[in-house]
């Protein structure tokens, strides 16, 4: 037996079998082209001479010994920082299928991935894979001869919804006969493309979105809308008619607000909202963060800032202390530099207290909207912890909320936005229709926007995953020209289309069998199914079985 | 689906010509039910004085006649008639009838004082609170409507059968208008309250349909904080709370109806002459927008009747008829039976955008199309 010191080991050691992806490497088919180590953005694949012992053995005579052999193969470095992060990056660029990662639910590594002494952290979303609670919902309510069946490939349907305060009608016809104020409502498609940064996102991802929500618009008349994030907007987009359809996001870094405010007397249209963000559902807690990695130069022109440094914003808005006060000042403040002629909502986190933020904002006559993040929403960067367990799941807290927006009859008048796992297996028209019918005005959609339009590797068993480092592999959340060049806009708003396109036709084939066209089926829980009697009895549906 | 037959006529006429009506379109009922709303009436052996409240219910047994005896005195109502059906109680399926009731009373003396706002609040209250007293009493009392010059008879099983047990044909009692409909309940558990016509305030409706966008439109009513808006054992029953909504809680014009349950879309409202005024309508009162095939007959206190389609027309309604009366049934057999020497060839079948109005008069038909300007004063 060998020596223990003569084998690598310490408290940190890791074999490739102890990582969360393993490298199947078929040196039979490999022609050793060196493609795979050279896209690997985590430079995992080591290209490498190896020698190997050959035992000589000749049967007719004595002879014993070895000879040695050179070889080039691939290896897979094993240490934290350089471990296989399953992207597949190296697959895709094979000629021959010689080589994969392939995923591994028998690590050690998450034991070890505190090396250096800090918290793990990523991007992505909460690691939870297989179906959420929203992909169990069912719509059952089937009216096919008690109502006959719309026909969804030749009826016209409407499924718009409304961002902005709505009046009572009591209240709308005495303010139209006496020439009053009636607060800005937009008519929007209610999938909108939720808060992603400019800096988060790449030039050419955020630019390919904003092209395929202006064909959407403009073209086929589906009212995309799309946010911003926190980090402002290009200068060139804040003059230009693509405005109306953005949302722009105020956050507690007031990243990127020096531009737009500047920009607003040369503005040729209103944006389509204010959101003014208090919390996300991947991070509850956490303001936003963007690494030091991704700050370029652009980036740094657009928030004001030094190149190269990192850029956290605060957990809070630092000028104020309560929730009473943000909506005050905030709210006010924002219409008021609009004319009052663009809705502002706040965005918070999803939390028990939800409710009590809504109840505020029913009171204040200039609040437009909530939009509530559930835990399963995504970040381009946050600690594991803050995704994995920090926050409240999206169904319940709307919900609620939805309920006692009712018990007040004000449900037409504070719209609720829900975001947070939205899409996150794929099922995204099953996973918005169904937070619709238990009161959500409209989602909000981000990573399943990236993985549709832009083919986001990342999920939930922790594939890439590393939007925070700036090496996306498809060029979608870096800020190195070098790699987002490999995404082209034009290709990323012909995606954002055919995603919108599909959607509407299944919005379509669920409407119609529920006998819905005339709008949107906003709370008609009534629909509503789930083989859960504790997730039924939670969201007041129908448990079924 | 069921069916529906409404006749207007200038002259009072039997509720039986109605219920004749609907066996002439059996086949499109189930015979669960039958609802009869008569508007304007006329009885045998009464004069009716306008004004004085009517009652309509059933008092499932003695006890409940009791309460409702005590309760209409405590509140200081004074009994004037008691109009006692010829009821042959053989062919009627339900066993705990105790009394069929309608009876006209005078408003309390105490009430002299309140505007007719405040009277009309009133008699809704005594309605339900009627209706809420039998309900805490396992259902014996039901009360279907109180207020001037209506009755309304709601009893199980099938149409013609029902009127025959209730003779309507002795002409005993008459009216100027009459709604009935043939079936108990759509999607719902069987329910007295959830027979059409539906009644609040004076006003009205009975339907042809499923409404799909029930359950939200409920949820919004129930919210208003207004206490008629209640009951909905029927996804039905929120037209008439709409219309009563819009005309008397909204004082908008008839026309808006329309434009509240069906609005137009965009691009129809971009070319109409009050678009901005019925954007900001859609808006405000989205979620009062219907969903699913329904023809919708209603009525209002001053006698003027209506039809409106949904917004894609998938129920059918015929209205025909000549100055004086008018019909308005699901199939033309039914406005055969009601009118049968009327000009045939002047039907009409309302198209997705009309909404048919039948004025007090009874001269002639309106027929409004909602892309047509229509008279509100308040703003356009």
């Amino acid at each position: 037996m060998v020596s223990i010191r003569s084998i690598s080991s310490h408290p940190g050691s890791l074999s490739p079998n102890d990582l969360p992806w393993i490298i199947h490497h078929r040196e039979e088919r490999c022609t050793l082209c060196g493609k795979c180590a050279a896209v690997c953005p985590v430079n995992t694949l080591k290209l490498t001479y190896m020698r190997k012992r050959m035992p000589k053995i000749v049967l007719s005579s004595s002879e014993r010994g070895s000879s040695f052999q050179t070889f080039v193969g691939i290896r897979q470095r094993t240490d934290v920082g350089r471990r296989c992060i399953g992207c597949g990056s190296c697959a895709m660029v094979c000629p021959n299928e010689a080589i994969a990662p392939v995923f591994n639910d028998n690590d050690r590594y998450r034991f070890l991935a505190t090396a250096g002494g800090d918290a793990p952290k990523r991007g992505g979303r909460r690691n939870v894979p297989g179906a959420s609670l929203l992909d169990r919902i069912i719509f059952n309510r089937i009216s096919m001869l008690t109502d006959p069946a719309l026909d969804a490939g030749r009826h016209e349907f409407s499924y718009n919804t409304l961002l902005g305060r709505v009046l009572p009608p009591e209240e709308y016809v005495r303010r139209k006969m006496s020439g009053e104020w009636i607060p800005p409502v937009r008519e929007v498609f209610p999938i909108i493309i939720g808060s992603m940064s400019f800096g988060a996102l790449s030039p050419n991802m955020w630019l390919g979105l904003l092209q395929g929500v202006a064909y959407c618009n403009e073209v086929l008349g589906i009212p995309v809308r799309m946010a911003t994030g926190e980090g402002g907007c290009p200068p060139w987009v804040l003059r230009s008619p693509f405005l109306k359809y953005i949302i722009l996001q105020v956050a507690s870094g007031y990243f990127g607000w020096d531009e737009i405010i500047r920009a607003i007397p040369e503005m040729q249209c209103d944006p389509a909202a204010i959101e003014i963000k208090y919390g996300q559902g991947a991070k509850p807690g956490d303001g936003g963060l963007l690494m030091w990695f991704k700050v370029s130069k652009l980036i740094a022109r657009l928030r004001g800032v030094p190149e190269g440094v990192d850029l956290p914003s605060p957990p809070v808005h630092q000028t104020l202390y309560s929730i009473e006060e943000s909506v005050m000042k905030m709210i006010q403040s924002m219409s008021m530099a609009w004319n009052f002629k663009v809705p502002v909502y706040p965005k918070i986190s999803g939390s028990t207290s939800a409710k009590a933020v809504l109840n505020n904002l029913v009171r204040n006559p200039y609040a437009s909207a909530l939009l509530i993040d559930g835990i399963d929403g995504g970040t381009g960067a946050a600690y594991d912890i803050s995704l994995n367990a920090t926050g409240h799941p999206i169904a319940s807290n709307v919900r609620d909320c939805y309920l006692d927006l009712c018990r007040q009859g004000k449900q037409n008048e504070i719209p609720i936005f829900a975001a947070g796992g939205v899409g996150k297996t794929g099922n995204v028209v099953q996973n918005a229709l169904a937070l619709i019918m238990l009161g959500a005005s409209g989602v909000h959609i981000g990573k399943f926007i990236m993985q549709s339009a832009a083919g986001c590797l990342g999920s939930e068993r922790n594939r890439c995953n590393v939007c925070n480092l700036g090496i996306c592999p498809k060029g979608i959340t870096s800020q190195n020209p070098k790699i987002y060049r490999r995404l082209d806009s034009d290709d990323v708003a012909q995606r954002v289309v055919e995603t919108f396109q599909a959607i509407q036709i299944e919005m379509k084939k669920v409407m119609a069998p529920l006998g819905r066209s005339q709008s949107l089926p906003i709370g008609m829980s009534d629909a509503l199914g789930i083989a859960d009697k504790d997730a039924a009895d939670r969201l007041s549906i129908r448990y079924v079985c | 689906m069921c069916r529906l037959a409404m006749k207007t006529a200038s002259q009072p006429f039997s509720p039986f010509t109605v219920v004749e009506a609907m066996e002439s379109m059996q086949e499109g009922y189930d015979g669960s039910g039958l609802g009869l709303l008569l508007r304007g009436l006329e009885f045998a052996d009464y004069k009716y004085q306008a004004g004085d409240p009517i009652l309509s219910g059933i008092a499932h047994t003695p006890a409940a006649l009791h309460r409702l005896n005590e309760i209409m005195d405590n509140k200081g109502f004074e009994l004037k008639y008691d109009h006692e059906f010829e009821v042959k109680r053989s062919m009627i399926e339900a066993q705990d009838r105790h009394k069929y009731i309608l009876r006209v009373y005078s408003l309390p003396k105490a009430w002299a004082h309140l505007s007719q706002e405040e009277v009309d609040h009133e008699l809704m209250m005594t309605r339900l609170g009627l209706r809420l007293d039998g309900e805490a009493h396992g259902d014996d009392l039901t009360a279907f409507s109180l207020w001037p010059d209506v009755a309304m008879i709601k009893e199980v099983g099938w149409p013609l059968g029902i009127g025959q047990a209730f003779s309507l044909n002795n002409d005993r009692i008459k009216s100027r208008i009459c709604f009935a409909q043939g079936r108990q309940n759509t999607n719902y558990g069987i329910n007295l309250y959830a027979c059409h016509p539906f009644f609040i305030q004076g006003v009205a409706t009975m339907t042809n349909g499923e409404n799909s966008a029930f359950v939200p439109i409920r949820d919004w009513l129930s919210g208003k904080g207004f206490p008629g808006y209640m009951g909905y054992q029927s996804d039905s029953e929120v037209f008439a709370h709409i219309l009563h909504y819009v005309t008397k809680q909204l004082k908008l014009p008839l026309q808006a109806y329309k434009h509240v349950m069906t609005p137009l879309n965009n691009q129809q409202l971009a070319a109409h002459p009050q678009g901005d005024f019925l954007l900001g309508l859609r808006n405000v009162c989205r979620r009062l927008i219907i969903d699913g095939p329904n023809a919708v007959i209603g009525s209002l206190p001053d006698e003027t009747c209506l039809l409106v389609m949904d917004a894609k027309k998938l129920r059918p309604a015929t209205v025909g008829g000549k100055p004086g009366e008018w019909a308005v049934a699901s199939e033309i057999c039914g406005v055969d039976a009601m009118i049968p020497d009327r000009d045939q060839s002047k039907d009409f079948q309302p198209m997705r955008e009309h909404t048919v109005v039948i004025p007090p008069d009874r001269q002639e038909l309106e027929i409004w199309s909602q892309f047509d300007q229509f008279p509100l004063i308040q703003a356009a």
